[in-house]
């Protein structure tokens, strides 16, 4: 069991947990995540690492909900446990001087781009970070890039907080200007990730993703997490997660990640009615003690 | 004195021995048991052990221990259940074997002491692993797990994976008065016993009770810790101050054909496929979490020959396909797979299409699968493994309609522990050096067996690594001479 010892939202359907796991917590590196388990019928999800303390012993991670299992996940709080932790896992960023970096994150991706980036940014780079979210209220981890980036833009695609448009529009800026930049960190929905590597793919700048495909033991046994990369099956798990986003067919991928949809959207049906059937009874047993408790003061 | 000079508590003559036909074991009817993951072979009952018992010839040379990977002795444990000692014969097999109730179903015996038996030269092989699924029941029936009182000798021993092979070191080192840890990557303990072989062959419950008698004699286990990424083999070595480690790491990554349309949705690897169904009870969505494609009404085919392969399709069977396959490139003689294992497939109406296999997986245009493009083979002449070569058969192309393929032709190294302990040497295919006999790497102190030195074998070839390992390791720490 592993003891979550605060619990906050960063924006709507976005949780920080800070989690105790002292080993993972000692070797955890930029780029790396941690497979979890909430209960015992429940399945392995992979998750971000968004930092950790080794002297507290603690990891922090960053859930946004999607399915079941991170609802439920997040309806967990502080003083809570969770099953299963494992990591840190996964292939560490390669971190150097390359010289200009472009760090991309978006949306909950931005909490797996910001260790990377604070990161390279100890490694001497110059760290222009582009953050972009659906809108305001989704903007995350805004004060923590921008205090390891030499300048941070952000985007909302409704244009409600920073500038409107997508992560893409500010790269291509940045290449307009004849910025010169040695290397794309991309972490963020797929189709963000190959519209930034279609970009730099033109402009032949080294650019590195994060890639989350269907993941169970995350420990190189079960090949569930196979990419094709240069047209060769690799394991996001033991050879990834952070691969060279001109060699990725991301069009495998995202057909791959759709494999369970119905699946996924029949068991999230079948946790929202239990949910609102558990609230329905919360609220009729309720009623009754209101109801019992004023008969009881009248009879009094 | 030896045993062999000792009169024999059989009361057969010789001659009659030989008359007693094998006993066949006990087992669900084919077409009930393609339903469900219940066990398929029932066990024997005292009577019929005894029955079977009585046929061992008591070889002065027992061919059966020898060829045994852990040496189990044979003869003796058998005598023993002729004269009705069932829980000593299960004493005496747990001197060399702390798994019994595993290696008695999933061990091919026919590789190994059954098929050195004498008797197979006339009439069928002493069921031994039969025997010694029913002392291990027995025993466990009886509950009286003897744990032996053993003097501490101070030593602490980490192992790597709690699998056969690591299971069975642990077993072998707490009985000498060690310290044993066994570190586990997933979140249940039990290695390929739990995540690989299904239910109906190997009930996860023996597994539990294993590993509640191996507590019960001191070990401890540590779930959720992949080791060369939680810790590694230098911080076990240092800070946490283990005196020797032992790596079962077991199998690695699934191999792929590298034909078209691999990556299509409805392609499996055979360790995905049973994970899910095995470790993580897909089978049971929605109530488990964990989804895996329905197959009800479904044809499901699995490429290769081994034990893997049929695990998977009987699996595919009991969760509903209409059609279920095996694709094997060779014929029925160069088949992996344990004996038992192919004959209980027939029945259950698995169809075979031996001698075939898939240039191609089809799609629908959509990413998902439709079919395999399959195309016959002959065998031509031996290969590298001394089997005869497939060959195709020109203009033989032929399309399998399919909606779940389960890939199950072997598995590569894995590479974590390998590539975060510098100094550990390891072969031309990634697998971990280690002597054939000592099990010792290039690594003062550090032990390694099983798949993850051998690539894809038996759970016994693991166990008979592990034992090796045990003693080697007792040998080390005993005297502190690498």
């Amino acid at each position: 069991m592993f003891k979550i010892i605060h619990a906050q939202f960063l924006a709507p359907g976005i949780k920080r947990f800070v989690i105790e796991a002292p080993r993972i917590a000692r070797k955890q590196k930029p780029g790396q995540f941690v497979i979890l388990r909430i209960h015992e019928e429940g399945e392995r999800i992979p998750i971000t690492i968004e930092n950790s303390e080794p002297a507290r012993g603690t990891i922090n991670i960053v859930v946004q909900s999607a399915g079941k299992t991170t609802h439920l996940l997040n309806s967990l709080d502080t003083g809570d446990e969770i099953l299963d932790v494992v990591g840190p896992l996964g292939k560490p960023s390669e971190i150097a001087n390359y010289g200009t970096v472009v760090v991309v994150g978006g949306g909950v991706g931005t909490a797996m781009a910001y260790p990377t980036a604070a990161a390279l940014k100890r490694a001497g780079n110059r760290v222009l970070s582009i953050v972009g979210a659906r809108n305001k209220e989704l903007v995350i981890l805004e004060h923590e890039m921008r205090a390891v980036s030499d300048a941070l833009m952000i985007t909302t695609d409704d244009g409600s907080y920073a500038d409107k448009g997508f992560v893409t529009d500010k790269l291509r800026q940045l290449i307009g200007n004849g910025t010169r930049i040695d290397l794309v960190v991309a972490v963020g929905p797929i189709v963000m990730m190959r519209a930034v590597a279609e970009m730099t793919r033109k402009e032949n700048i080294h650019t590195v993703v994060s890639l989350n495909p269907i993941m169970i033991d995350g420990t190189g046994m079960c090949g569930g997490c196979r990419v094709l990369v240069d047209g060769k099956s690799e394991f996001a798990c033991v050879d990834g997660p952070e691969f060279d986003a001109h060699r990725v067919d991301f069009a495998v991928l995202v057909q791959r990640n759709a494999m369970y949809r119905d699946a996924e959207q029949r068991s999230m049906a079948e946790f929202e009615r239990v949910a609102k059937k558990e609230a329905e009874d919360y609220d009729v047993e309720r009623a009754c003690a209101v109801a019992s408790a004023s008969r009881q003061g009248d009879q009094q | 004195m030896s045993t062999t000079a000792k009169k024999s508590q059989n009361p057969l003559p010789m001659k009659e021995r030989i008359k007693v036909p094998r006993q066949l074991m006990p087992e669900q009817p084919a077409e009930e048991r393609a339903h469900n993951f219940e066990e398929v072979n029932l066990g024997f009952s005292p009577e019929l052990a005894q029955q079977e018992a009585v046929r061992c010839l008591e070889c002065a040379k027992p061919t059966c221990t020898v060829s045994c990977p852990v040496g189990v002795k044979v003869k003796e444990f058998v005598e023993l259940i002729v004269v009705g000692d069932f829980l000593g014969a299960a004493a005496k097999i747990r001197e060399d074997n702390v798994l019994p109730a595993i290696t008695g179903r999933v061990c091919p015996q026919e590789d190994h002491c059954e098929g050195k038996c004498l008797l197979s030269k006339k009439v069928k092989p002493l069921g031994i692993g039969y025997l010694e699924r029913f002392v291990a029941d027995y025993e466990k029936r009886m509950g009286t797990h003897v744990v032996p009182n053993v003097q501490p000798t101070g030593k602490k021993i980490a192992v790597v994976g709690s699998g056969p092979s690591g299971l069975t070191v642990a077993g072998d080192l707490i009985q000498k008065g060690h310290k044993v840890r066994v570190f586990e990557a997933l979140h249940e303990l039990g290695g390929v016993l739990v995540y690989g072989i299904p239910e109906f062959r190997l009930p996860k419950q023996i597994i539990r009770e294993q590993l509640d008698y191996m507590r019960g004699m001191g070990v401890d286990f540590e779930t959720d810790v992949v080791v060369g990424r939680t810790v590694t083999i230098d911080e076990l070595m240092g800070q946490e101050g283990y005196d020797a480690v032992y790596i079962g790491t077991g199998a690695g990554l699934p191999q792929f054909m590298n034909i078209p349309g691999e990556h299509l949705n409805g392609v499996y690897s055979a360790n995905e496929f049973l994970t899910r169904i095995n470790l993580m009870k897909a089978y049971k969505f929605p109530v488990y979490d964990e989804p895996m494609l329905d197959l009800h009404g479904k044809n499901v085919a699995v490429i290769g020959g081994g034990n893997t392969a049929l695990d998977a399709i009987r699996s595919a069977l009991r969760l509903g396909a209409a059609k279920a396959y095996v694709i094997y490139r060779r014929s029925d003689a160069e088949m992996p797979a344990r004996a038992e294992e192919v004959h209980h497939a027939r029945q259950e109406g698995i169809d075979f299409q031996m001698l075939t296999a898939p240039v191609e997986f089809l799609s629908d245009g959509k990413g998902w699968l439709t079919g395999a493009r399959c195309v016959r083979m002959e065998l031509g002449e031996p290969d590298a493994s001394g089997r005869r070569r497939p060959v195709p058969i020109q203009g033989s192309e032929f399309d399998l309609p399919l909606s779940v393929a389960v890939i199950a032709i072997g598995t590569s190294a894995n590479p974590i522990v390998q590539s975060t302990t510098p100094g550990l040497g390891t072969n031309k295919r990634g697998y971990i050096q280690a002597d054939e006999t000592s099990q010792r790497t290039t690594r003062k102190g550090v032990f390694a067996g099983g798949d993850i030195v051998t690539g894809s074998a038996t759970v016994i070839l693991a166990m008979g690594a592990g034992r090796r390992a045990a003693s080697s390791i007792h040998e080390y720490l005993t005297t502190g001479e690498w």
